[in-house]
């Protein structure tokens, strides 16, 4: 089981928390306005990449906040676990977190 | 004489605490601190059951986890009745505890007379991919020949038939440092991480005593101290430390992500007289910072023609019973060996005084110093010798060894007459745990073995798991992991051998069953076979021949199977691979996995506050979701079709009342909620005037029907909304997110209020004769309070939010209560609508009367790919705002094809005849299958209203298909049907729109 840490009550088992899928992928301001094409890559299409991948997640059995986290998907290490609003850390930038365990 | 080979003195055992075990009926003599294996060596005997394929009898391999033969069936509590009794015990790790019932297992009528050993003789039938080859064809012998013929051989042991009567516990722990395995490793890294006493240290071994392998040691001296006494001292140490949590009887099983790993403790199996109550075992999940892996290793077995003869074990393990349990596996041994470390099992088994051999395959100068003591010590050693075979079937009593030639031809044999042989392959780190954790192996090519190599979690692995063998070495790995780098001075230990895969013979090897995998009976030849078909790859040949896949995952058979197949290929070894392992590191019981949830805590019943009503007044229950609804209250005699229509009629005639409460309720309060619902919701709200209620239609952005329910405006900046039973966490959830991630700017916060209020339906003409007397603060004319409407006031003087509407055509109330007035407010209710004989209903009558309205259910006539439009509900989708969750989807052009599944009402020709729900609809049931489908029943019932049968269907293109005829699948046919519209009762007098 996962260890996630929560950005407003710290590490806590996995079951506690609902992954969201991708983050990132704001919802148009005006969806009347977009082609098909733009709307349907807005609603299905995901990078499912192999490697870091920024997510969604609810702390939805703890303090129901959603934030945002960057995930190895190889070795589902979390790099970082950030609030909603803000921007990927750039993790090249900064020294390497604290490892989750 | 019940002890023949019990030594005088010595060992771990309790001499002053003798107990008596049964086992297949007689009574094994013992102590305290044997185990079922030490007992039944102790009364002179090896044979402990018979091989899962060939029936061969089979003796005592092992002395620790890793035993593949001697698995028992063990009753641990027979004076108590049944449900106690489990497969599958390895008799090398069962405590004994007088009182204890064991039998052996795969064989029949006993183990001394097994019929199956017939299978022995017909070997050649079973040979590796035998499933595969056998059980092709004819496909008509699969049901009555082949199915039964493989599930019969393909357990070990007899499941138990009745329910487990003991009760299991589980326990969440944290730890800084969690350290695995309790051998001297173990015990250095334990005391050295919790020596300044800042951090909480767990350690946990599987064994019931401490000490790992310097348990079966009585010559080495660490710090001029016995092993003995130093582990006695090391283990004081942490029992006295009170950050330190030491736990025997305590398998590490799962290596889980982040450090979570599983363990399960035996609690109570080895206590005599174990209180009620007491959980047999506990569940540990721990949370470590940093795991010590100290598993120790696992000797192989060499492999040769009959190496599995009872009296055959191995090295270790036969020094394990002369030293710490104090039993002499025989008289006459002969230890048959390529490396150093056996030598100290024959050193201590002659100074035991048995007549000891050594047959080694290394020549003289590859031998250490272990040839010298031998020697000196007056055992026979053989060197540059082979073992071609074992002798005897159901004991051992000699062994056929020859000579090596410098051209490794065989040179004659002699025979060496003996009734137990102990055998060492080499060794091989326990690197299951670190396997499981996703850390990579590395080969180690001086060792022979896989070793831990890059890490994936927090760990770090020390002593004989590390590939490191000399004691003092050993101890100091354990100390640098616990994080000191204290040293010790210790014995110097016998290390190093030569591995060999298969020992060399001059015997015709398609003839000889030398045994690899001696749980899954898997021989040399099998594996020889696999290779010569074709495999290649080590996970196919274990699949093929099933090497290593048995409840041992082959810890004492995975490399002599890997080295065999790189040796056929002539590859390295670590180009073969290696198996992954998986949890659990040894078998778990099911109890200890599923603990205290089962029976009524294996999922949790959600039951309302008129529950009890229901249950006091006969109703018969159904599951909807995680709650437990009324279906029907059926009256004696009664059945449910009887029940319902009666329950129908009275609804529809004078009056019914219906528990509503497990419905969904949020509130949505704020200055921005009316803007919110507007997003959330297809309809338009801002126009809803406070004391309003408006139905409320849901979509996922995919514009797919997601949730229904009610909405009440209480306020200018509050709503109550309800959902379905279903649904409610769902929506919750889905307004919860919009909230906080696409729309934070809105000042509206959501509040479930689900477990707050019940919601008592009365629906029917007489309706509001019922509800009237109690009603207080409320005007309750019909020009103050329509339908849809909602007011908030008093009923039998508590507070209410009273609704004005209806799920059945019918005039409604739902009367909403806070929960704990609920009970009382249904009874007053139900006691004042006698006047008019006031029906109970459940949903079965709730499902049909708002089918005969042709009243959706949200998961019922929709399956999460239906639009608004789709089921008929196009003029709930607002088309003046300007955007809504899922707007943007109903235009895209698939959502807007005409030959989309529309519903539509389906009347069966029969009119007795209710359709099947599911069932699918064709136009020409004569055309070639697959005949194509245009749609499928929704829900169906028997309408006693209508008097027939009614169904509603989506059907493609359904609403210009009225009247026109089609055939539905039943499970003798096709019937005949017409499709209709949805709405199949017609209310007289009052009109509703719901
Ligand atoms: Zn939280």
């Amino acid at each position: 089981m996962l260890l996630i840490r929560c950005p407003h009550c710290g590490n806590r088992p996995e079951i506690e928390f609902h992954c969201g899928g991708e983050a990132h992928i704001a919802r148009p301001e005006t969806p009347s306005e977009m082609t098909d094409q733009h709307w349907a890559e807005f609603l299905y299409y995901r990078t499912n990449p192999k490697g870091m991948h920024a997510e969604r997640w609810q702390h939805r059995h703890g303090c129901g906040r959603w934030f945002n986290a960057l995930r190895d998907t190889v070795t589902d290490k979390f790099a970082a676990t950030y609030e909603m609003g803000s921007p990927r850390p750039d993790l090249a930038a900064t020294p390497a977190p604290a490892r989750t365990a | 004489m019940s002890q023949p080979f019990r030594r005088s003195s010595g060992g771990h055992i309790d001499r002053t605490q003798p107990i008596t075990v049964s086992f297949n009926g007689k009574t094994l003599h013992g102590y305290r601190g044997d185990t079922i294996a030490s007992m039944l060596i102790a009364s002179g005997s090896h044979l402990a059951g018979r091989s899962f394929k060939y029936h061969r009898p089979r003796g005592i391999l092992s002395h620790g986890s890793d035993e593949p033969n001697a698995l028992l069936s063990v009753d641990w509590r027979p004076e108590k009745g049944e449900g106690r009794r489990d497969p599958n015990n390895r008799a090398s790790v069962v405590e004994a505890r007088s009182g204890l019932k064991t039998a052996t297992q795969n064989h029949w009528p006993s183990l001394e007379t097994d019929i199956g050993a017939v299978n022995d003789l017909l070997s050649p039938v079973f040979v590796a991919g035998f499933y595969y080859k056998t059980f092709m064809w004819p496909r008509k012998f699969w049901d009555k020949v082949y199915e039964p013929f493989i599930r019969k051989a393909a357990g070990l042991g007899d499941a138990p038939e009745v329910p487990d009567a003991d009760r299991y516990a589980n326990r969440h722990a944290h730890a800084d440092i969690l350290v695995v395995g309790a051998g001297p490793a173990g015990l250095s890294a334990a005391l050295a991480a919790s020596e300044d006493g800042s951090k909480r240290v767990i350690l946990a071994d599987e064994g019931f005593k401490l000490g790992g392998a310097l348990l079966n040691d009585v010559t080495s001296e660490i710090d001029g101290k016995p092993a003995a006494v130093w582990v006695e001292e090391m283990v004081a140490q942490l029992d006295a430390r009170e950050n330190v949590i030491v736990l025997p009887r305590t398998t590490v099983f799962g290596y889980y992500n982040h450090n979570h790993i599983a363990m399960v403790e035996r609690v109570a199996d080895h206590r005599d007289n174990a209180p009620d109550g007491l959980a047999r075992e506990r569940l540990w999940q721990v949370r470590a910072s940093k795991v010590i892996i100290a598993a120790g290793s696992h000797e192989r077995p060499l492999v040769f023609e009959n190496n599995d003869r009872p009296g055959i074990m191995l090295a270790e393990s036969a020094r394990a019973f002369i030293n710490r349990y104090a039993v002499l596996p025989g008289k006459s041994l002969v230890v048959a060996t390529c490396g150093a470390s056996a030598y100290r099992t024959a050193l201590d088994a002659k100074a035991a005084g048995m007549d000891v051999k050594i047959v080694d395959i290394r020549l003289g100068e590859d031998c250490g110093p272990e040839l010298a003591e031998a020697r000196s010590a007056g055992i026979d050693v053989l060197t540059g010798h082979t073992v071609v075979k074992a002798l005897g079937t159901k004991r051992v009593t000699g062994v056929v060894v020859a000579p090596l030639g410098n051209d490794g031809s065989v040179g004659t044999r002699r025979t060496l007459t003996c009734d137990c042989v102990a055998m060492s392959g080499g060794w091989t780190p326990s690197v299951h745990l670190f396997s499981q954790s996703r850390g990579k192996l590395a080969f180690d090519a001086s060792l022979d073995a896989f070793l831990p190599g890059q890490s994936a979690q927090e760990e770090v692995s020390a002593g004989a798991c590390h590939g490191i063998y000399d004691l003092s070495e050993i101890i100091a790995d354990g100390y640098k992991a616990g994080g000191s780098d204290t040293s010790v001075s210790a014995t110097a230990t016998f290390t190093g051998f030569q591995p060999v895969r298969v020992l060399p013979t001059d015997a015709d090897p398609k003839k000889v069953k030398a045994f690899i995998d001696f749980q899954n009976d898997v021989t040399a030849k099998d594996i020889k076979l696999a290779v010569r078909e074709g495999f290649e790859s080590i996970e196919h040949v274990k699949r093929y021949t099933t090497t290593g896949m048995a409840t041992d995952q082959g810890k004492t058979s995975n490399m002599n199977a890997l080295g065999l197949v790189a040796g056929l290929l002539d590859r390295p070894l670590p180009a073969i691979g290696t198996t992954t392992f998986r949890p659990p590191y040894t078998p778990v019981t099911f109890g200890a996995l599923v603990g205290p949830s089962r029976e009524d805590r294996f999922e949790p019943v959600r039951t309302t506050a008129i529950d009890p009503w229901a249950v006091a007044n006969g109703a018969e229950f159904e599951p909807v979701g995680q709650w437990r609804r009324a279906h029907y209250f059926p009256k004696a005699g009664e059945d449910m079709h009887a029940a319902v229509a009666r329950e129908c009629k009275a609804v529809r005639t004078s009056v019914g009342i219906f528990d509503a409460s497990t419905l969904g309720k949020i509130e949505v309060v704020g200055p921005d909620a009316a803007e919110f619902m507007n997003r959330i919701y297809t309809n338009a709200w801002a126009k809803l005037k406070v004391g309003g209620c408006r139905y409320g239609l849901m979509l996922g952005e995919n514009g797919f029907v997601m949730d229904d329910g009610v909405v009440a405006r209480l306020a200018e900046d509050r709503f109550h909304v309800t959902t379905t039973t279903g649904g409610a966490p769902r929506v919750f959830q889905h307004m919860e997110d919009y909230l906080q991630t696409e729309w934070p700017d809105l000042d509206v916060f959501i509040t479930s209020i689900t477990e707050q209020w019940a919601a008592i339906a009365v629906q029917g003409p007489n309706a509001r004769k019922v509800v009237e007397p109690f009603v207080s603060d409320i005007d309750m004319s019909e020009g103050a309070f329509p339908h849809m409407a909602v007011r908030e006031g008093f009923i039998c003087g508590v507070p209410t939010r009273l609704f004005r509407v209806s799920f059945t055509g019918e005039t409604g109330f739902e009367v909403n209560v806070p929960v704990d007035y609920a009970e009382a407010v249904w009874k007053t209710l139900y006691e004042e609508g006698r006047k008019y004989d006031i029906t109970p209903y459940g949903t079965e009558t709730m499902h049909v009367l708002r089918c005969e309205m042709g009243f959706i259910i949200v998961g019922q006539e929709t399956d999460g790919t239906a639009t608004p439009d789709d089921v008929g509900l196009s003029g709930l989708v607002s088309k003046k705002k300007p955007d809504f969750v899922g707007m943007r989807s109903l235009a895209r052009p698939d959502m807007l094809l005409p030959d989309r599944k529309q519903l539509v009402g389906i009347l069966a020709k029969d009119p007795n005849e209710v359709l099947e729900e599911g069932a699918q609809v064709v136009e020409d049931p004569s055309l070639p299958v697959p005949v194509p489908m245009i749609g499928h029943v929704t829900s169906s019932y028997f309408s006693s209203n209508c008097g027939r049968s009614i169904a509603m269907a989506m059907i493609k293109g359904g609403r210009a298909r009225i009247d026109q005829t089609v055939w539905v699948t039943t499970p003798k046919g096709f019937t005949e049907a017409t499709i209709s519209t949805s709405v199949f009762h017609t209310v007289q007098g009052e009109k509703v729109d719901a």
